[in-house]
């Protein structure tokens, strides 16, 4: 599992750190360094990019992990050059930006969009596994999910847009419900695909969504 | 009150449903005029609901307008741009204004529009969606709370008999057909031994099904809905003849393409009756249908 990232448009970042001249970045060596959106080399050519734009850095590092404690530990040990700085630039999932806003009270800055938490499928390609909707009906869908796989999240088979086994949204993509069909019919048991689905919760836990583990 | 179109469905009647697709904007003569002009010819007109994804005078206006001016209306209705709240209080507003008839579909997707940013709705899909209009008429809304005045509609849903692969598009059929659709109106049909194959199977459910007739305007149009339109297959023969018309008489030639496919379907009873789909020519129905013979 991955939380996939792609950079802002770095006149985006400029913006958000308008008038704020002294900057710390952060990047991570989890997941947005295998994306290649934050890691070491993604974090120089940030620094390089914002003292170009006449912007004081006053320290760089990539945090193994941004989004869990150490990064309490990795901002104390830098902790001169992040007090030096206006505002902390996070190359991380939103995560990692959430994770450093617990401990500074200054504004940390989003230097990319976070775009789905996805899985490997093969080496460098990535595809969303699951919504996280909190009722897994991957036991009924031969183990491919229609809310993340299917454009507009169908249960009760495909729409009037599938062509071929793709999708009307992209000829590229796979229709979700040729895959589940193809699937089920494998294992003998269409016989899913005809269960009607009724509506679903969408309140399962509502928002904002929280879980206390005692 | 059971709904005009049902009774004609039920008569055993050649029923001819055709489509009214409502402007962008509040210019609302053309489609008055299709209206009048239309209301008296077919049995139901049926307006669309942002078709492709297109922001647009709503389905439900267009209806109201069908019922001013006496003619029978189906209500098109997707679950693109509703909630279930939403969907449900619109049907309300059909039922209380004599809109008897509700065509159930999914929907297009939103990036094929032309507000592609915009969030997609899907709270329900086209099965759920006929499933809930039975429970309302068994005084019960989605949520199972209680009416105070229940509904009673003809509803109706699509099929694409020409899908590939096909099984999953006849399993959801099916589907439909259980959660209470009464009648179909199929993607445009143009190849009616391929048709013929589809009804045999149809032929075992207990429901209606209208051909859907899509107007060829010109062999380049047949060409472009065979690539780019999931579901339709136009021959090669019909490709051929259009593009052999003299110029300027393309769409002639394709209003007796669309008339004569009608009067094959209703001579050998092929199915129940005809959708007619002459997108942004409304007004050339009538001419289709002489050239049916109806």
């Amino acid at each position: 599992m991955k939380s996939l990232t792609r950079q802002k448009r770095f006149e985006e970042v400029k913006r958000m750190s308008d008038g704020l001249d002294r900057v710390f970045i952060i990047g991570c060596g989890t997941c947005a360094t295998m994306a290649k959106t934050g890691g070491v080399e993604e974090v120089g050519a940030m620094k390089a990019r914002l003292q170009e734009a006449g912007k004081l850095v006053t320290g760089a590092v990539v945090i193994p992990t941004a989004c869990d404690e150490m990064t309490a530990v990795l901002l104390e040990e830098n902790k001169k050059a992040v007090e030096d700085a206006r505002c902390i630039i996070v190359m991380a999932c939103a995560l990692g930006v959430q994770q450093v806003n617990l401990y500074l009270s200054k504004p940390v800055l989003p230097a990319l969009d976070t775009l789905f938490i996805g899985m490997e499928k093969s080496p460098g390609y990535f595809f969303e596994a699951c919504d996280q909707c909190g009722q897994c009906i991957l036991g009924e869908t031969a183990g491919i999910c229609p809310l993340t796989a299917c454009h507009k999240g169908l249960l009760n088979g495909p729409c009037g847009g599938t062509d071929k086994g793709k999708c009307e949204v992209d000829p590229e993509k796979d229709c979700a419900f040729t895959l589940i069909y193809e699937r089920l019919r494998e294992q003998g048991r269409l016989d899913l695909m005809r269960r009607y689905h009724p509506p679903r919760n969408h309140q399962v836990l509502p928002r904002p969504r929280e879980v206390r583990i005692s | 009150m059971v709904s005009d179109l049902k009774k004609a469905l039920g008569n055993n009647k050649f029923v001819i449903t055709s489509e009214i697709g409502p402007p962008k904007g509040t210019a609302l003569e053309k489609m008055y005029q299709h209206i009048e002009m239309l209301k008296g010819k077919v049995d139901a007109l049926n307006v669309t609901d942002h078709q492709s994804s297109v922001m647009r005078y709503p389905s439900i206006g267009g209806c109201l307008a069908v019922r001013e001016r006496g003619g029978e209306a189906v209500l098109q209705m997707t679950c693109r741009d509703r909630n279930r709240i939403a969907l449900q209080a619109e049907l309300l507003l059909a039922y209380s204004r004599g809109i008897k008839n509700v065509l159930c579909l999914t929907g297009d997707a939103v990036p094929v529009g032309d507000h592609g940013e915009a969030r997609g709705i899907f709270d329900l899909d086209s099965v759920q969606l006929l499933h809930g209009i039975r429970q309302m008429e068994e005084g019960y809304d989605f949520g199972g709370n209680e009416l105070q005045g229940a509904v009673e509609f003809c509803a109706g849903a699509t099929v694409t008999p020409e899908a590939e692969p096909l099984e999953p598009q006849l399993i959801k059929f099916e589907k439909k057909i259980d959660a209470g659709a009464e009648f179909f109106q199929t993607q445009a049909i143009y190849d009616l031994e391929r048709f013929a194959g589809f009804m045999e199977h149809a032929r075992q459910f207990p429901v209606k099904i209208l051909a859907g007739i899509v107007l060829l305007s010109s062999a380049r149009m047949a060409r472009f809905m065979n690539e780019n339109v999931p579901g339709i297959f136009v021959p090669r023969e019909l490709i051929d003849e259009m593009a052999a018309a003299p110029k300027g008489k393309a769409l002639e030639k394709g209003i007796e393409i669309a008339g004569r496919t009608i009067k094959a379907l209703k001579e050998e009873a092929l199915c129940d009756g005809v959708h007619i789909m002459a997108i942004n020519r409304e007004e050339v129905v009538p001419e289709i249908l002489a050239a049916a013979g109806l």
